[in-house]
């Protein structure tokens, strides 16, 4: 590319003296650029401006508005609802463990050892997921539900109460959070361990090291980039998620998404929506950037 | 592909006869263990995957006796043969597929600009460029659509279809760029050099080498873009007025009793789904055979 810019691609044979390499037109990449950023300053930052000014409002929606810097919004959105603010965190960080946990071994065997059946795994990793969301979770509601098999299974062999039930519990919560966002935790994991040059094992290990060191020195810290992406995938958009809440979950373990939703739509609330909206917002943006930190992986961004 | 198979790995079948190196036992069990351990986990989670698959289609074959289709009544093919007796849901899929289609067909144009300026262009304020694309993908969708909303309400614009598609093309506008930024980067730019010294200029060179080569990424993103858009819930839920997409009917229908059709759309939204990939790798075989 820079070649071209410097002349090396220029007319050289004939035209050599008259017809200097014309440069490329510096507003070129602007011209490429505008109409997407355009819309994304419009329809992401002027929303975005507009959210945080919503939160720091006071008002109705039949009087209107205004902005009044009421920083109380904050306090008592994040008083009343902080248990729905904790539990999304935590069940987001259980599903994303979780998440890694079991897509690792799947995307290393993908990587390692599916040889030519690689591309038709990848496929099945991703099959599932272009039936419905909405759909799918509904489904583990079937799956999960009192009369079901499992239930029925648990029971039998006493792993649950005979009134034991896994429906509406935090944990078929975090189940459908799993499902739903595995595979944003297997395809990053699978780039990043495919890439990978195996020989660097048959290396570690003629220096002695012994598979699980092999493993933990060279196979994990190669890839880290994967992991954090991985593990980003997946955590974004379960802590805001409020679907798998909804169906698998019951009222009282609500999500902070389902809170902003009910707020948005229902209580008609919008300035404690907004500021639960925007404290979410910042806290996964700070969460994001301390842990790309410290992993080390800035420059995936 | 092959290297995994044909070169001889430490962790390959049988001990190096009389190799000079010495695998202890730990090592030799924990190798078996990677060997058959990894891949046997790797088919339960797979297993674990196709779970709830099973069930969609299954209960697409249900006869439920109420309006609810959660437990096993008997076999019907009645939801199958008339898939859109349910009111109302026929019509979702298809405003959920021309949503989809404007959405992808802008947000592919939009994006495959962006990544192509990113991509083949230094200038001035490409660290914000990126940032600005990177940000739709690093906020939580409850977030994206309330501030959509927020906004909507501040305009004083009334939401419904019009809005659900502005919104769309803004998620979707990311990840056509990080999809077609992926095959632009892996392309080889002298291709685009030996044109320009062959008197190609930059159109000629964009339109006869570039575009080409860069439209398997392209494809890739607006299928991508299509399938997000189609199955978008969250944000559609906080702007779509009175306008039912097929999610936001399938949410309502979750609180009203699930009729077996909305598991014939899923199940048909996989088949569909697999199908254009057993298109697309016979295309690419026919190419290379």
């Amino acid at each position: 590319m820079t070649a071209a810019l410097t002349g090396h691609a220029g007319p050289a044979t004939d035209a050599t003296d008259e017809e200097p390499p014309r440069p490329r037109r510096w507003y070129t990449p602007y011209l490429l650029l505008l109409p997407g950023l355009a819309w994304l300053a419009v329809f992401f930052l002027v929303p975005m401006v507009a959210l945080a000014s919503m939160s720091l409002q006071t008002g109705s929606l039949g009087q209107g508005y205004r902005l009044t810097w009421e920083w109380a919004n904050y306090s008592e959105a994040l008083s009343t609802f902080g248990a729905q603010f904790g539990r999304s965190f935590l069940y987001a960080g259980a599903a994303t463990l979780l998440c890694l946990l079991i897509g690792y071994p799947l995307a290393y065997a993908i990587a390692f050892k599916a040889g030519r059946w690689r591309n038709l795994l990848l496929i099945l990793v991703i099959a599932p997921f272009f039936t419905s969301f909405l759909i799918r979770t509904l489904a583990w509601k079937i799956i999960l539900s009192d009369d079901g098999w499992v239930v029925d299974t648990l029971r039998a062999v006493a792993l649950l109460d005979d009134g034991g039930r896994l429906l509406a519990t935090p944990a078929a919560v975090i189940l459908g959070l799993t499902y739903n966002f595995l595979p944003f935790m297997v395809l990053p994991l699978y780039a990043s361990l495919e890439k990978m040059d195996e020989r660097l094992l048959e290396a570690a290990a003629d220096l002695y090291a012994n598979a699980f060191t092999a493993f933990r020195k060279v196979t994990w810290r190669l890839s880290l980039p994967g992991v954090v992406a991985g593990t980003l995938l997946t955590f974004i958009p379960a802590a805001g998620d409020y679907v798998n809440v909804q169906f698998l979950g019951t009222p009282n373990s609500a999500m902070v998404g389902t809170v902003i939703q009910s707020r948005f739509l229902t209580v008609l609330d919008y300035p404690t929506a907004a500021a639960l909206s925007f404290a979410l917002m910042v806290s996964v943006l700070v969460i994001v950037l301390v842990y790309v930190r410290r992993v080390g992986a800035r420059d995936l961004l | 592909m092959t290297t995994t198979l044909d070169r001889p790995t430490r962790s390959g079948a049988a001990p190096a006869p009389g190799g000079p190196r010495r695998t202890s036992a730990l090592a030799r069990l924990s190798g078996w263990v990677r060997r058959h351990l990894v891949m046997a986990f790797a088919v339960l989670v797979l297993v674990y995957l196709f779970v709830p698959i099973a069930v969609v289609l299954l209960f697409s074959f249900n006869d439920p006796a109420g309006r609810f289709n959660f437990t096993w009544q008997g076999f019907s093919t009645e939801a199958w043969l008339n898939p859109c007796a349910p009111a109302g849901m026929c019509d979702a899929v298809v405003r959920s597929l021309e949503i989809g289609a404007l959405a992808t067909l802008v947000s592919t144009v939009l994006g495959t600009l962006l990544a192509f300026g990113l991509v083949r262009h230094r200038f001035r304020g490409r660290t914000g460029t990126s940032l600005l694309v990177f940000l739709p993908m690093a906020t939580p969708e409850v977030v994206m659509g309330a501030s959509l909303l927020t906004l909507f309400v501040n305009l004083g614009v009334g939401t419904g279809f019009t809005t659900i598609v502005l919104a769309h093309i803004m998620f979707n506008v990311s990840f056509v760029v990080v999809t077609v930024k992926a095959r632009l980067a892996g392309l080889d730019s002298r291709l685009e050099e030996a044109a320009m010294d062959l008197y190609a200029n930059e159109w000629q060179t964009f339109r006869r080498i570039t575009l080409p080569l860069a439209a398997p990424g392209i494809l890739a993103a607006a299928l991508l873009a299509f399938a997000l858009s189609f199955d978008d819930f969250i944000i559609t839920n906080f702007n779509s007025g009175n306008t039912i997409t097929f999610p936001m009917y399938v949410w309502g229908a979750a609180q009203r009793g699930v009729p077996p059709q909305v598991n014939v759309i899923g199940t048909a939204m996989l088949l569909a789904a697999l199908l254009a990939v057993g298109i697309g790798e016979l295309v690419k075989r026919a190419r290379r055979g």
